[in-house]
Formats: C-alpha cells, sequence, structure tokens
C-alpha cells in the first residue's frame, strides 16, 4: 500500500494526537503570527465559482502564496464592512463590547481541545477580529493602541482570521457556558463575511453554493441525475424488503414538499436514511412530491454569508408555492435546521400561501411551525409512533448498540432532543447514552461542519473530532455500542472518519434508517438484508459473539 | 507585566491622592470637581453605550437553546432554557442575571490517561457571585452616606451582614466577600496559564482598581477611623448639589473616592459594560419560536436568486428526456433543430 498523505485519515496516530498540550507558548498571541502546517487548512474558492455567483475579486490563488492578490483598498473595504456590520447587527456590537475574558468558553470548543492551539479557544479566536475592531472602533483603542488591547489590521491579521475562522465550525458549544451568551459562531460568521468581501472563500464552501445555486443542490445533481438515485435507490428498497415504493417527483398537488440534504443522495451511509424516508413516505401512503429544484436542505450560504442563505434558501418556499403544497417537511439535517428554524421565516417570508401544517396520518396540528410552516422529520414520524401509526418491531435491530450524537445545530439552535431519542428508544431495544456533558445542549461537534469536512484539513478535522470521538470510545468500551446514530448528513460524512480514527469498529447510521429497518411492512419479504443489502441474520450472529 | 503596569496605575491614583490632600491642599478638586467630572462621565457614557447597542438592529432572532424545544404536546418543554413565550425569556434572563446561569454550567476538560473527562467546575462561578453579590451589598451600605434618614432596608442588611458581631466596628461578611472574590479573580488570571494568555492591559486594571477600592475602605473603617460625620457631610452635600469641604477627612478617604471615580468614569469605556450588555444579548434575550411567530429583519432587501423558470430553462431537455413534468414544453424548433 502507498504510504498515506495528509489528506488521509492513514497518515495520523491517535495516540500522538491525543498528547496534545494545552499549554499557551510562551509569546503573545499577537505577535505569533500564523503557520499554514498541510491538513489544517483549507483551499481557496476558484474563480469560476465566485464568477458565477458574482461575489467580489473572482481570481485563482493559493493559501501558501506570499501575495493572495487581494483589493488594493483591502483595508478600507474591511474596515467599511465592519462598520457596516456593528450598524446591523446587535449581536456583533454586543459581542465585541462585553467579553471579559473569563475564559469559560476556552475548552469547550472541540479545536482548542484536540488541538491545543491557543487561537482556538473561542475568546481568542473572536479576540482576532476584537483586537482590530478596539484599535479602530473604539475611543480607548484609537488613543491607547496596543495598550487597549487594539491591534493593526494587517496583510498577517487578514491570513490569521482566514486560518481561524475555518477552524471554528459555528456548533455554538461555547455560546452555551459563555456568561453574556456570546457565540462566537457568530463572530466567525461576520469575519468569514469580511474575507468574502475581498474574495477569499474556501472551495469546499464556495462550490457547493454555486452548484447549489445552478442546480437546486450541493452536489450539482441534475434534474435527470436525482430521479436516476431514486430509483436505485427504489431498486435496493426492493431487494431489502420487498416493497415497491414510488418516486413522486416535482407532483403538483401533493400535500407535502419534502426535502432533505443532498448528501444523502450521494454518500453512504445518508443513501440509507433517504431509503428509509422512501419507505417510511410509501407505508403511510403520503401524498407527497420531491422536488428536483429544491433539491436540498442544506444551506451553505450558512457559512458564506446572511445574503448567501436567502439566495440558496429561496427556492424552497418558491418551489412550495409552484407545486402548491400545503406545508414542508424537512429530513435529517444539521445546519439546515439552523437556517430553517433561525433564519428561513426571516429571509424567505412571510410563507402566508401555505398552510399550518398538520399531520394527514395523526390530525396533529405542529403549532410549532405555524409561521414557517417547516415541520422537522424527527418531530413528524415521534408523532406517529406515539399515535401507534406505524408497525414496530425494534428486535430487528436488536444486533444494533446503538448512541445517539446530537448534531450541534439542531442542539444548540432548536432544541430538538427529546424527539429523536423517544423514536430512537421505540425502534431499537439498546440505547446508550454518552456522557452527560457531551450531549444534548453541551454535545460535541463531528469537527467538520461548517464547510470544514474536506480531507485536505483531515489534521484538524481529526482534533476537532477528538472529545465527541472520545465520547464515544466510552460508550463503546462500557456498553458494546457499535452503532452511531446521527440526525445530520455532514456528521453522516465526517463521524465515519472520526469514528473510523477515535473508536474503530463503530459505524455510522441516520434515524430513518433505523426506523426503516424496524417497520414492518405491508407485503414485505422474510426481511432477510437490511437498507444496506446486508444479511441481518449474520450481523446478529456477530453482535452475539463480541 | 499587564497585570504589573495595572498595578502600578492603581497605586500611582493612591500616592496622587495623597499629594494632593495628605500633603496639599487640593480637597476642592478631590473632593468635589472630581466626583461630579466621573459622575458625569459614568451616566453619559453608560446610557450612550446602551442606547449605541439599542442603535443596532437584530437582523435575525438567534437564541442558543440549552433545553428541550416546544414542539409536540406531551413532550416536556424546558421553559427556561429553551424559552417560547416572553415571560419564559424574563425567566431565563433572571435566572442569568440573578444566578449566572450559564457560568454555572462551567465544565473542566481533563485527560487520565488517555480518557477525556468534562468535570463540574463551579470555583469561577462561586468567585464571581461572591464578588457580585458583596459588591451589590456594599454598595447598598453605602447608601448610609448618601441618605438622611436612612431608609429602613440599609439597617437590616448591616445587620444581617454584620450578624458575626466580630470587632468593633463590627466586620461585615460582604467586606470580606468583596476581597476573596476579588483576590480570587485575579489570581486565577495570574495563575492559570490560558487565562492569563488572553488577560489584556484592560483586563487586570478593573481588578487593582476594585482591590484598590476595597482596601482602601476596609482600612477606613477598620483602622483610619475617620470621621464619618464629616464625611456624611461631603457626600449628602454633593447628592444635594449643594457641595462642602469638612474639615479633618483623612487623606486615604480622598484616595478611596479617587480610585471609586476613577472607577465610574472608566466604566463605560471598559469590559465593565457587560452589566448592561448581558441584558442585550441575542442568543440569550429571545424566545426561540422562530417557526411559530415570524421575525421581521429590518434591513433585509432582496437579492439574486435563480428562479424555478430560470433553473427549467437550464435542464428543460433533460427533464423531459426522464420524464419529469415541466412547466413550459420545450420549443419544436429547438426539437427539431436537435434532430
Ligand atoms: S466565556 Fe464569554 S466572556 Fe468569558 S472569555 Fe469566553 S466569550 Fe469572553
Ligand atoms: S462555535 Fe464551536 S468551533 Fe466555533 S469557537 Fe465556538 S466552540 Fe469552537
Amino acid at each position: 500500500m502507498a504510504k498515506a498523505t495528509f489528506d488521509q485519515m492513514e497518515y495520523y496516530d491517535p495516540q500522538q494526537i491525543a498528547a496534545v498540550s494545552h499549554r499557551p507558548p510562551a509569546g503573545g498571541w499577537m505577535d505569533t503570527p500564523v503557520e499554514f502546517r498541510p491538513g489544517t487548512w483549507i483551499y481557496p474558492g476558484k474563480a469560476k465559482h465566485l464568477e458565477y455567483l458574482g461575489l467580489p475579486n473572482p481570481r485563482d490563488w493559493a493559501v501558501t502564496d506570499e501575495d493572495w492578490k487581494l483589493p488594493d483598498n483591502w483595508k478600507e473595504i474591511v474596515l467599511k464592512g465592519i462598520r457596516e456590520r456593528l450598524d446591523k447587527y446587535r449581536s456583533f456590537k454586543v459581542f465585541m463590547d462585553v467579553c471579559v475574558r473569563c475564559g469559560a468558553c476556552a475548552d469547550k470548543c472541540h479545536f482548542f481541545i484536540g488541538g491545543g492551539d491557543p487561537k482556538n479557544m473561542p475568546v481568542l479566536r473572536a479576540e482576532l477580529l476584537r483586537s482590530v475592531y478596539r484599535n479602530d472602533f473604539t475611543t480607548a483603542g484609537k488613543i491607547l493602541g496596543r495598550l487597549a488591547g487594539g491591534r493593526k489590521l494587517t496583510i498577517d491579521v487578514i491570513k490569521e482570521w482566514f486560518y481561524y475562522f475555518f477552524q471554528c465550525t459555528e456548533c455554538r458549544r461555547c455560546s452555551v457556558f459563555c456568561p453574556y451568551g456570546i457565540d462566537t459562531a457568530e463572530i466567525t460568521m461576520m469575519a468569514r463575511e469580511l474575507l468574502g468581501l475581498l474574495g477569499i472563500y474556501v472551495n469546499w464552501v464556495i462550490e457547493p453554493v454555486a452548484n447549489c445555486f445552478r442546480t437546486g443542490n450541493h452536489l450539482g445533481i441534475q434534474p435527470h441525475g436525482l430521479k436516476d438515485t431514486l430509483e436505485f435507490f427504489a431498486e435496493d428498497i426492493e431487494e431489502a424488503t420487498g416493497v415497491k415504493v414510488d418516486i413522486p417527483l416535482n407532483k403538483k398537488g401533493a400535500d407535502i414538499l419534502f426535502v432533505t440534504p443532498s448528501g444523502d443522495f450521494l454518500a453512504d451511509p445518508g443513501t440509507f436514511t433517504c431509503m428509509g424516508y422512501m419507505l417510511l413516505f410509501h407505508e403511510l401512503g403520503l401524498n407527497y412530491t420531491w422536488s428536483t429544484y429544491a433539491s436540498e436542505g442544506g444551506n451553505f450560504g450558512l457559512f458564506t454569508s446572511a445574503e448567501t442563505i436567502k439566495r440558496l434558501n429561496a427556492k424552497l418556499y418558491a418551489e412550495a408555492k409552484r407545486l402548491g403544497v400545503k406545508w414542508i417537511l424537512g429530513g435529517e439535517c444539521g445546519h439546515m435546521w439552523r437556517v430553517v428554524h433561525q433564519y428561513m421565516d426571516t429571509v424567505n417570508g412571510p410563507a402566508d400561501f401555505l398552510e399550518v401544517p398538520r399531520s394527514p396520518i395523526t390530525g396533529t396540528v405542529f403549532e410549532n411551525a405555524r409561521s414557517t410552516k417547516v415541520v422537522h422529520i424527527a418531530e413528524f414520524t415521534a408523532d406517529l409512533i406515539k399515535h401507534g401509526k406505524l408497525k414496530l418491531d425494534p428486535s430487528r435491530n436488536d444486533h444494533i448498540r446503538v448512541t445517539f450524537h446530537d448534531s450541534c445545530n439542531p442542539a444548540r439552535a432548536m432544541g430538538l432532543f427529546e424527539e429523536p431519542r423517544y423514536i430512537l428508544r421505540h425502534v431499537c431495544n439498546n440505547f446508550y447514552e454518552m456522557p452527560e456533558n457531551t450531549i444534548r445542549e453541551q454535545t460535541f461537534c463531528c469537527g467538520g461542519g461548517a464547510g470544514l469536512g474536506t480531507d485536505e484539513n483531515m489534521e484538524m478535522r481529526l482534533r476537532g473530532g477528538m472529545p465527541r470521538g472520545m465520547a464515544v470510545r466510552h460508550v463503546q468500551e462500557k456498553y458494546d455500542v457499535n452503532q452511531l446514530c446521527a440526525i445530520c448528513a455532514i456528521d453522516r460524512a465526517t463521524l465515519v472518519t472520526v469514528c473510523d480514527f477515535w473508536a474503530p469498529g463503530v459505524k455510522v447510521t441516520g434515524l430513518h434508517e433505523l426506523v426503516a429497518n424496524a417497520m414492518v411492512f405491508e407485503g414485505e419479504n422474510e426481511r432477510k438484508l437490511n437498507l444496506r443489502l446486508e444479511p441481518v441474520d449474520e450481523l446478529r450472529e456477530e453482535a452475539g459473539n463480541a | 507585566m499587564k497585570a504589573a503596569v495595572s498595578l502600578i496605575v492603581v497605586l500611582a491614583l493612591v500616592v496622587l491622592a495623597y499629594l494632593g490632600t495628605g500633603l496639599g491642599q487640593a480637597g476642592f478638586i478631590f473632593g468635589i470637581v472630581l466626583p461630579y467630572l466621573a459622575l458625569a462621565v459614568f451616566l453619559v457614557g453608560f446610557v450612550s453605550r446602551v442606547l449605541g447597542w439599542a442603535r443596532s438592529p437584530v437582523p435575525f432572532r438567534i437564541p442558543t437553546t440549552c433545553g428541550q424545544q416546544k414542539s409536540l404536546r406531551w413532550i416536556k418543554h424546558d421553559r427556561l432554557e429553551n424559552p417560547f413565550t416572553a415571560w419564559q425569556v424574563i425567566g431565563r434572563m433572571l435566572l442569568e442575571v440573578l444566578f449566572f446561569r450559564s457560568l454555572f454550567r462551567n465544565t473542566r476538560m481533563e485527560m487520565h490517561q488517555g480518557k477525556m473527562t468534562h468535570g463540574p467546575s463551579k470555583w469561577l462561578w462561586l468567585g464571581a457571585i461572591v464578588f457580585h453579590y458583596s459588591m451589590l451589598v456594599v454598595l447598598l451600605r453605602h447608601l448610609r452616606l448618601f441618605t438622611e434618614p436612612v431608609p429602613f432596608f440599609v439597617g437590616w442588611i448591616e445587620a444581617a451582614d454584620g450578624f458575626l458581631q466580630i470587632g468593633v466596628p463590627v466586620l461585615y461578611l460582604t467586606s470580606l466577600g468583596l476581597l476573596a472574590g476579588l483576590g480570587y479573580l485575579l489570581l486565577r488570571r495570574l495563575f492559570i496559564a490560558q487565562v492569563r494568555y488572553i488577560s489584556l492591559l484592560n483586563d487586570y486594571f478593573p481588578l487593582w482598581l476594585l482591590l484598590g477600592i476595597g482596601s482602601t475602605g476596609f482600612l477606613l473603617r477598620h483602622f483610619v477611623k475617620t470621621d464619618l460625620v464629616s464625611i456624611k457631610s461631603l457626600t449628602l452635600g454633593l447628592i444635594s448639589f449643594s457641595p462642602q469641604l469638612p474639615e479633618g477627612v483623612h487623606w486615604l478617604f480622598y484616595a478611596h473616592l479617587l480610585l471609586v471615580c476613577t472607577l465610574f468614569a472608566y466604566f463605560p469605556f471598559s469590559k465593565l459594560m457587560h452589566l448592561g450588555g448581558v441584558f442585550l444579548s441575542p442568543t440569550r434575550n429571545l424566545a426561540s419560536n422562530n417557526r411559530a411567530v415570524r421575525h421581521v429583519n429590518p434591513w433585509d432587501y432582496p437579492v439574486k436568486v435563480h428562479t424555478y423558470e430560470e433553473y427549467e430553462d437550464d435542464f428543460r431537455d433533460k427533464m423531459v428526456a426522464a420524464g419529469i413534468p415541466v412547466e413550459k414544453q420545450p420549443q419544436p424548433a429547438a426539437a427539431a433543430e436537435k434532430e
């Protein structure tokens, strides 16, 4: 086998990474320039994507270049950008002013825990920007400069911003612990917008954004491609269960538009969750539709700018209106739910052409979604189970010993804790929680959210994934846990690597994969295969022997 | 270094007061001019700072949710950690402001033989609570100097605070609490490597300043035993805008007063503004009812989107070929051209 490279997991050694030191270096942080080590940063956005989206300063450049080819008046652009955002966001202004540097947030960030770089303490990440704010926007800073904690804006500062604001997954864990609720994710979002004004983006974010703008989804799947994919899933479903599901696509007059992250169309194990949805809806006889245009629930605009959130998300309501559906059902995704729950109605609403969501199966009215009109699939399914509308045989998942990973955004931007757990307890007999301070609102990030989940960033992903990985290993050792369930498409991509690295042997699954595997369908076959087309008997035996 | 510099500044202020009022005759400046000046700076600064924050709108409703959302009727909603109504938000804010709820959550990451734990860690919370509440009580006790007759509750507070009945005059618990809390906050800043690393001069300065205020106050009460009657004539004069300078006030009182003036004047320009900011933090003071009640962004503006029509124009032929319904059939001319 060829020797592994820095963008592969095998290149790294868990023991070495776990031996991280958290002692800060001797010199002050303002004087420590950033060092671009391979495996810890992300390739810049390609010119063609910026051009397509009409974003400033499209050009091809490399992070390791001395010259980042910024516009001549870059400084003026950034300072003006800061001014504008201070005037537009109370959050930004207050967060710039009130931090007392108590350090309570320091060891709450997975990147600091796993990496030890002091600039990954949320407080210092924010100070990278706050120091410039103090220097140029506060009286004390203007007069006293460095004495008042101010710092001049230089090209090196820009490079440092790029490095550290793309080492923040906008997970908001720090904000839970901060006595003033300072949300470093919010500061990261501002900083990324500022970098964007100079044409500094990462390709892992901006390519999906460009794709999404054109084809409706991040992966760039075209309409016929999506149809092929779903048909292919239907074949696998039939092989596994004997059930023939139909695939309503761009169907006018459906009751419900179903939207889910496109990752689940392409990458295992998300694909199995996607099959789970198809089976569930089929069994319910739900009058729903997929859309090729609104074929993305996720929104990498969240990792780009408020404007981009709006540009990408508009298609959801537009398509719901065109198809004449009553309401929207959203799939398992993390950052999608930050957008849907906290931004969508504001940026794209009001959705007065839709109806207050009501489950056609149970009659439950989802009052909590009466304005936005988007219901989370876990809310929908939990309600079904509560009303006894699903025939479930959880023993079909008996070979699975599962733990549940709260995804950052549904946890800390929504508070979706009990719904997925309720479902999980009804479809699995062996469910074990990870330690208390690593779940629910205190959940640890997968280390690859907010556009950081790319392979060239492998070292940071593994480091950032360490707290989560260690908690998984804990339940693996204690309870023989062999699967980790996550309701997020990014998780289903990145946690596979995190588990392989920190808790090898633990597989990643989605919630509705487990639901479908436990469901008893009308006209089903012997159910010898699960949705992964693995023979269930063999899995049972393996688990029994373990 | 930063700690030393800010300590020196505070000491210099004490020396200045000594020079001015111990040796010199500048009581008028230290006792009357500076207090008025400091108060004016404080009031104007504080108010304009808060107004400055309030002037910036809240475009998005972004609470950090720390408990179960309100969704299905049978799922228990965590009203205080994930508020849905204004009253619930008030509840959450009260917990935050009165009990430092978020700080109470604090954990400490530790590694033992390759195992990671995040155990509870309440020291910072305790130190902060002790300091802040002591400070509050000390402030209320000072009302005695600014009121005539003294409101009834001041006596109660003093009685409760001095229930140990140690010393003459009696030792107040909060005097100790104030100094102990500040001392803890200072020591952790000096000795916890990470906290030292993030600390700025403006983090040490207010600590030294408050320690200076606390210890001069303590000295004045228990050791110097300066004449309370003349001090009260000064403070009452100040508050009633008919200032008069009493005789025989110890210079240490002026040092105490100068440090207090410095604190007031410094306050609006410093991180101490967290006193006001905590009420305005959008991750805490908003209800997480986003999907039920629409939040309006005052500066919302139209953006360029990719409409369905444009999308269909891009992909119409492929959609038709795949049997996906379209709004507009392909142009026969275009179709013919293709053949
Ligand atoms: S917890 Fe909040 S106040 Fe304390 S250092 Fe972190 S961001 Fe600043
Ligand atoms: S939002 Fe998450 S990744 Fe970013 S600084 Fe806070 S804890 Fe770290």
